[in-house]
């Protein structure tokens, strides 16, 4: 299997992270890495990495099904993710939510039929100082009100990219 | 911008750079005191180290509350096995967004907290496990230990000292279990992050087998400053045996949530209505104190000295500092509900106490929420709850457990306004989705 070159020297950094004959402890940041540009955990991306971490394809398959942020099927170009956990809970994450799931006809861990957007009720995510939180891919939004939020949807919708979208700023540097 | 504007009443040790021009960079890091408390230590013995942060009263962040200095302690130094220094940077315990800021903020800081550690235990080798969400927060410390290298602060060559240490991210991939530290060790070796049977603990058998140290961010830290200007210092800014400050994440519904740096002790009432901006939308009706994990405090019970021991005598806990306030209008079935669906989808699933008790609970909540539960209903839900306490290998099933414990005993009216198909008083409709 190829990846791209940027990939690889990742790869090759996270390699040598770890001892010699603990090569293991890099099976979930190429899973997940690998995960970016492959676009899901395939098949084929588990043997390759079990081949370069010297394990076997089922000690990384028992991982993939640990970790929520793995995905067996390709999610929408933009995954949006909607924090629903307490602190967002109290001050519109829920409503966020439904208003996201009827405005696109989708639900929890869906994909929109032009395989666009995705959409995932997520855990807490670190950002209840500034809830309500969504996270568009890796993309921090905090604060959200509701018409922000009916802004990014419909942008991301007509095919606009998320910077495009004036309404909405991400947070992280 | 994540950080607020400081407030009068904050005391600003750990955060005392966030908002300075370029604070991610080494050389404003080295222009406002960085990395001379490294310069000190190396000077100093590992048990002075040892001895100075034992002093300082500096207790973990991420929830435990143990003496960050006892535990250093516990490091079999003569071990001929290498010795790990482990930052956990899974901050996943909901209503806390601390250590995202002191990651994105100052950097260097933690780089050099670690570093001290490893001078304290003779580790020549670090990771820090960040969350899989916090990719940013990656790059940044990426950035952070390459520049650190630059400068010869990690290396073969510390400082020109010939001392060895190397230091390295790794990447989660979304699990709250992972932030429980032998769930945390586990995962890092490229496993399912069940948790390991204690003892030993991690300073004996830690990462690979080896003696390591694990700590919370925001306790790595608190290590520059105690070092620089001594234990007794740190220890002076908080109360006794609860040392120093702490970064409170204050959520829900008051006027200026954020996170503000306050000494340990500091009276809660005081936190809501002059730190954070009195209330909002109605009148208090009760707060988390520490992150989900624990027992809700009533309106009448939040005249109290935030520091580890005072709410460890009020039965609840001060955890990671995740303060989430709920005022009068908030359901306590809803909130119990939706702390126990998170306990239910993020329990490993290794011991069968938290993995069928969460899913019962939360079949049961739900239920209770829409209006079908039973009076016997409440009883099951505080005995359910109290039958998974200290039964699992790890804390996951008694945080599960405690909160709720806490909600039946002390909104047990609430859970009766919804009995008898009654909806829920709070709301039109019941809108809990669940997933």
């Amino acid at each position: 299997m190829t990846f791209s070159p940027e990939l690889e020297a990742r790869f090759e950094k996270f390699l040598a992270k770890y001892p010699a004959d603990r090569k293991r402890s890099a099976v979930i940041p190429m899973l997940i890495y690998g995960q970016d540009e492959v676009g899901a955990v395939t098949d084929e991306l588990v043997e390759e990495i079990a081949k370069r971490t010297g394990v076997t394809p089922l000690q990384v398959n028992e991982v993939v099904g640990f970790y929520s942020m793995l995905h067996r099927k390709p999610q929408g170009k933009y995954h949006v993710q909607i924090c629903t956990n307490i602190s967002c809970l109290l001050v519109g994450g829920t409503e966020l939510w439904e208003q996201a799931c009827h405005k696109l006809g989708i639900g929890h861990k869906q994909v929109t039929k032009d395989g666009l957007i995705s959409l995932e009720e997520v855990e807490c995510m670190g950002a209840c100082s500034w809830a309500p939180a969504v996270q568009v891919n890796y993309d921090f939004y905090h604060d959200v009100t509701p018409e922000q939020f009916d802004k990014l949807i419909d942008g991301l919708a007509a095919g606009k990219k998320p910077e495009e979208i004036a309404e909405v700023v991400k947070v992280n540097c | 911008m994540l950080y607020n504007q400081p407030h009068p009443l904050e005391v600003r040790v750990l955060s005392r750079r966030f908002g300075l021009p370029n604070s991610q960079s080494i050389e404003t890091y080295l222009a406002n005191d960085g990395y001379k408390a490294l310069e000190k230590a190396l000077d100093m013995t590992q048990q002075q180290i040892i001895d100075e942060v034992k002093v300082s009263f500096l207790r973990g962040r991420g929830g435990a509350g143990f003496p960050t200095g006892i535990k250093w302690g516990f490091v079999p130094r003569q071990s001929p096995k290498p010795k790990y220094i482990m930052v956990n940077a899974d901050e996943s315990e909901p209503g806390t967004c601390k250590d995202r800021l002191l990651m994105e903020y100052d950097p260097h800081q933690l780089i050099e907290g670690i570093l001290i550690a490893s001078l304290a235990v003779g580790a020549h080798q670090g990771y820090i496990y960040i969350r899989g969400e916090y990719r940013y927060l990656i790059g940044v410390m990426d950035r952070a230990i390459d520049e650190a290298y630059a400068k010869g602060m990690l290396g073969d060559n510390i400082m020109g000292r010939g001392i060895k240490f190397h230091l390295a991210t790794h990447s989660g991939a979304g699990a709250y279990e992972c932030g429980e530290e032998s769930a945390l060790l586990e995962s890092f070796e490229g496993k399912r992050g069940n948790p390991r049977i204690r003892p030993p603990f991690p300073a004996v058998a830690g990462a690979y087998q080896c003696p390591t140290i694990l700590n919370n961010v925001e306790t790595f830290c608190a290590v520059p400053p105690i070092i620089l200007n001594g234990g007794a210092y740190f220890a002076g800014l908080g109360t006794p045996k609860n040392g120093g400050t702490h970064l409170v994440c204050i959520s829900g519904h008051v006027n200026k949530p954020g996170v503000y740096e306050l000494p340990l002790g500091f009276n809660l009432m005081r936190m809501i209505n002059e730190v954070a901006g009195g209330m909002r939308g109605g009148k208090l009706k009760a707060v988390i104190p520490g992150g989900s994990s624990c027992p809700l405090l009533k309106a009448d019970e939040c005249d109290i000295a935030m520091d580890y021991d005072t709410l460890a005598a009020a039965k609840s806990m001060l955890g990671s500092g995740g303060l989430v306030i709920m005022n009068e209008h908030t359901c306590m079935v809803k909130a119990a509900l939706r702390i126990m669906r998170f306990y239910a989808h993020e329990s490993c699933g290794w011991c069968i106490p938290c993995r069928e008790g969460t899913t019962w609970l939360k079949k049961l909540l739900t239920r209770f929420h829409e209006g079908m539960g039973q009076r016997s209903d409440i009883v099951l839900i505080g005995e359910l709850s109290k039958n998974m306490l200290g039964r699992t290998f790890c804390p996951l099933g008694d945080a599960a457990a405690l909160p709720t414990i806490s909600i039946v005993e002390k909104f047990r009216e609430e859970f009766e306004a919804h009995l008898d198909g009654q909806p829920c008083p709070y709301e039109k409709s019941s809108r809990m989705v669940t997933a």
